[in-house]
């Protein structure tokens, strides 16, 4: 087994730390901040839920509940903080609202994890509707419709450093993120984590050789709990405010969303889906309505086309990369861009005409539809085309790959 | 005794309206082995279509006309659909069925709008059936119902009398063998899921103007559904039936109690102070703790028995 620590992945996780410290220095403005600070907590959220569908093969749609209760929990103790019942510097809280989010999953995941499988899916979506119908109902705890609301410079200045501005919370999700990250990735590397590969891989096996399976997804499902509630904690801190609506199944089928996206297989998979994700809901949503539908689209290609996600499409190229044939491929990807670029132009063209009526202003709406009806045709003609040209490339590269690999 | 009676009779309609619902899920994840996420969407297009097709053709044809769609749309999603994805694994296929009730959700909003779309009891079922005590009984509830019993019974003689539906049967089991006797078990397959799609269309159909026809439907019949599979015991027809009469009535039941513990207490002569820090907790009535009430008894049989009523086998 290859040590957790050698030298080229200190360099990556330097540089990645490093990259955190510069990203607001690259990136200034109120508008990128507030973007920034939201990938830190979807980063941290994704890689969580990683922990259980890529990691332990336990496919969850109940995530967000430990999120969003550790988000209330938090959001409870800096009000508590503020009343003088105890202190505790706000750097800290986050412990608070990971600890919660363990408490949360330790107790229900006694129960959802005696199933694998479908019947954890299912299991685990009927408890996020639990909680979430049950936050309606306990208004003091979960505030109702307007949520609780919280201050996150309760803890007074520590160290400095108050809170006030956002750059300082930036900071804090920035440092606790790469600490969540560093922890899970960690994590994948210890016996436990091993197991839980074991686990998700051949659940029988693991018991002969005398793990109980029931077990270690259990605690994989507490961990990834607490990373969870780490991460809404954060979003307690970021937007002092917190409603319902955050352990939701829209909040657990948007984390379900990030980790397939960006890709189960590997470790930082997740991490890209997070990022894109994140990216597409905040500009997206200023352009279209329809921003949901491209979404859902997105997701239902790559589960056709590529069930490993984006990281996977990486790399399967990397052989190529080292086989130094990367130029075989690039003419028939050329055409493949080029063809879905079109076929996605008239796609765009349908569904916002269908949303807004007309498109673009000063032009007929019938000459739109015909416009955009036959870049559709003639995109998805070449698109096939295209299709199997880099079929025909990649099978005609294979034998020469194996030499590599 | 009045109020008992209506609730009943009301849960008994839900409860059949449910099981349409979770017998297409049921076979389909008897058979395939897929969950389908967007099963409940399904159920919303039906509604949907039945609107369109209904201020079209009327009320009746739509009742047929509706379905069909529905099956069609089914069966396009299964051979192009999870067909596909079907090498990658059941988790694909389950996360693609999701993926599609996002979709479907989306494209709802786009033809129909975000709103509520105003698909009516039709006339000639508008009226009142009967009265028992001082409760007017609609007609359209125990049309419901007939559809409900009728279709259960032509299901159960589908499966049971006909060829196909041996076939049916016997690809639940044994697909090689099927195939090798030489029947097209992929069709086979595609039939099942635009029949299971088309029980959840009809549901809509039925359920739609009854309820509301809003693109929120999906997702708050779509967990229930999800509920009553779980407590019936995967793949078992007879459980799902037993669990969404059970489910339907627990609903309906819990809706009318508007006793809380701070009441009951108070009548057997206990007042709780309403300074205490427990009132608030306390005073919660038990309609307002319905929406909960399905998802504790599922996590109740989790606990007492994991693979629900009638399920036969453990994952």
């Amino acid at each position: 087994m290859e040590r957790a620590l050698n030298k080229s992945r200190l360099i990556l996780w330097s540089s990645v730390a490093l990259l955190f410290v510069l990203l607001p220095f690259v990136f200034p403005g109120g508008f990128a901040l507030s973007i920034l600070s939201q990938l830190g907590i979807a980063i941290i959220f994704a890689l969580s839920y990683n922990m259980l569908l890529g990691q332990t093969g336990l496919l969850s749609f109940g995530h967000a509940v430990y999120f969003g209760l550790g988000a209330f929990v938090t959001a409870h103790a800096i009000n508590f903080v503020e009343a003088g019942v105890f202190g505790l510097p706000m750097s800290f809280m986050p412990l608070v609202g990971g600890l919660a989010g363990l408490v949360f999953s330790l107790l229900l995941g006694f129960v959802t994890t005696r199933r694998p499988g479908t019947p954890f899916a299912m299991i685990s979506l009927g408890i996020a509707e639990m909680v979430a119908a049950s936050a309606l109902m306990f208004t003091t705890f979960f505030g109702g419709e307007g949520g609780i609301v919280t201050n996150r410079t309760a803890g007074g200045v520590v160290w400095g450093i108050s809170y006030g501005p956002q750059i300082q919370v930036y900071y804090l999700i920035a440092v606790w993120c790469f600490i969540s990250m560093a922890l899970m990735f960690v994590i994948t590397r210890t016996p436990l984590g091993r197991i839980a590969n074991a686990v998700r891989d051949n659940p029988e096996r693991t018991q002969f050789v005398g793990y109980n399976p029931t077990r270690v997804r259990w605690i994989m499902m507490s961990l990834a709990g607490f990373f969870a509630g780490i991460g809404g904690a954060l979003t307690t801190i970021n937007y002092e405010i917190i409603t319902a609506e955050s352990l939701g199944l829209m909040a657990s089928g948007n984390v379900v969303l990030m980790a397939f996206i960006g890709g189960i297989g590997q470790f930082w998979g997740p991490i890209i889906g997070a990022v894109l994700v994140t990216f597409l809901q905040s500009f997206l949503s200023n352009f279209t309505q329809a921003w949901l539908l491209y979404f859902g689209l997105l997701f239902l290609l790559i589960i056709l086309f590529s069930p490993g996600g984006i990281s996977s499409l990486i790399t399967i190229h990397a052989p190529v990369w080292r086989a130094g044939v990367m130029k075989r491929l690039l003419p028939s990807y050329m055409f493949a861009l080029w063809a879905g670029l079109v076929t996605l132009t008239g796609i765009i063209g349908v569904i916002e005409l269908l949303y807004r009526g007309t498109l673009v202003v000063g032009v007929n709406v019938a000459v739109t539809w015909v416009f955009s009806g036959l870049l559709v045709l003639v995109g998805a003609f070449f698109l096939r085309r295209a299709i199997r040209a880099v079929t025909q490339v990649w099978e005609d590269l294979t034998p020469e790959l194996a030499r590599w690999s | 005794m009045e109020f008992f009676l209506i609730t009943l009779l009301n849960s008994l309609s839900y409860g059949l309206l449910l099981f349409m619902l979770s017998s297409g899920l049921t076979l389909i994840f008897s058979m395939m082995g897929v969950l389908n996420f967007a099963h409940a969407s399904f159920y919303m297009l039906g509604a949907y279509f039945a609107y369109q097709t209904g201020m079209v053709f009327g009320f009746w044809p739509a009742l047929f006309l509706a379905p069909i769609l529905v099956g069609v749309i089914g069966a396009i999603t299964e051979r192009y659909g999870l067909r596909k994805v079907h090498k990658f694994g059941h988790v694909a296929e389950l996360l693609f069925t999701f993926g599609l009730a996002y979709v479907i959700e989306e494209v709802v909003h786009l033809i129909w709008g975000r709103a509520p779309v105003d698909y009516r009891i039709p006339e000639s079922l508008n009226f009142t059936l009967f009265t028992l005590f001082n409760t007017q009984y609609p007609a359209y509830r125990a049309f419901m119902m007939l559809v409900s019993v009728g279709m259960l019974v032509s299901l159960y003689l589908v499966l049971t009398k006909t060829r196909i539906g041996l076939i049916v049967q016997a690809s639940l089991t044994h697909p090689e063998m099927v195939q090798a006797l030489g029947h097209n078990v992929p069709r086979v397959f595609m039939l099942v899921f635009a029949g299971g799609c088309a029980l959840a269309g009809l549901a809509g159909v039925l359920g739609g103007n009854l309820f509301i026809t809003e693109p929120g439907m999906a997702f708050s019949v779509g967990s229930i559904v999800f509920v009553v599979v779980v407590v019936g015991g995967m793949g078992s027809l007879v459980g799902a039936f037993i669990a969404s009469l059970l489910i339907g009535s627990i609903q309906t039941f819990s809706v009318g109690f508007d006793l809380s513990f701070i009441d009951l207490m108070a009548g057997l002569g206990v007042i709780i102070d309403s300074n205490s820090s427990w009132y608030a907790g306390l005073s919660i009535t038990i309609s307002q703790t319905a929406p909960v009430l399905p998802y504790l008894l599922m996590v109740l049989m989790l606990i007492v028995r994991p693979r629900g009523l009638m399920g036969t086998r453990e994952t």
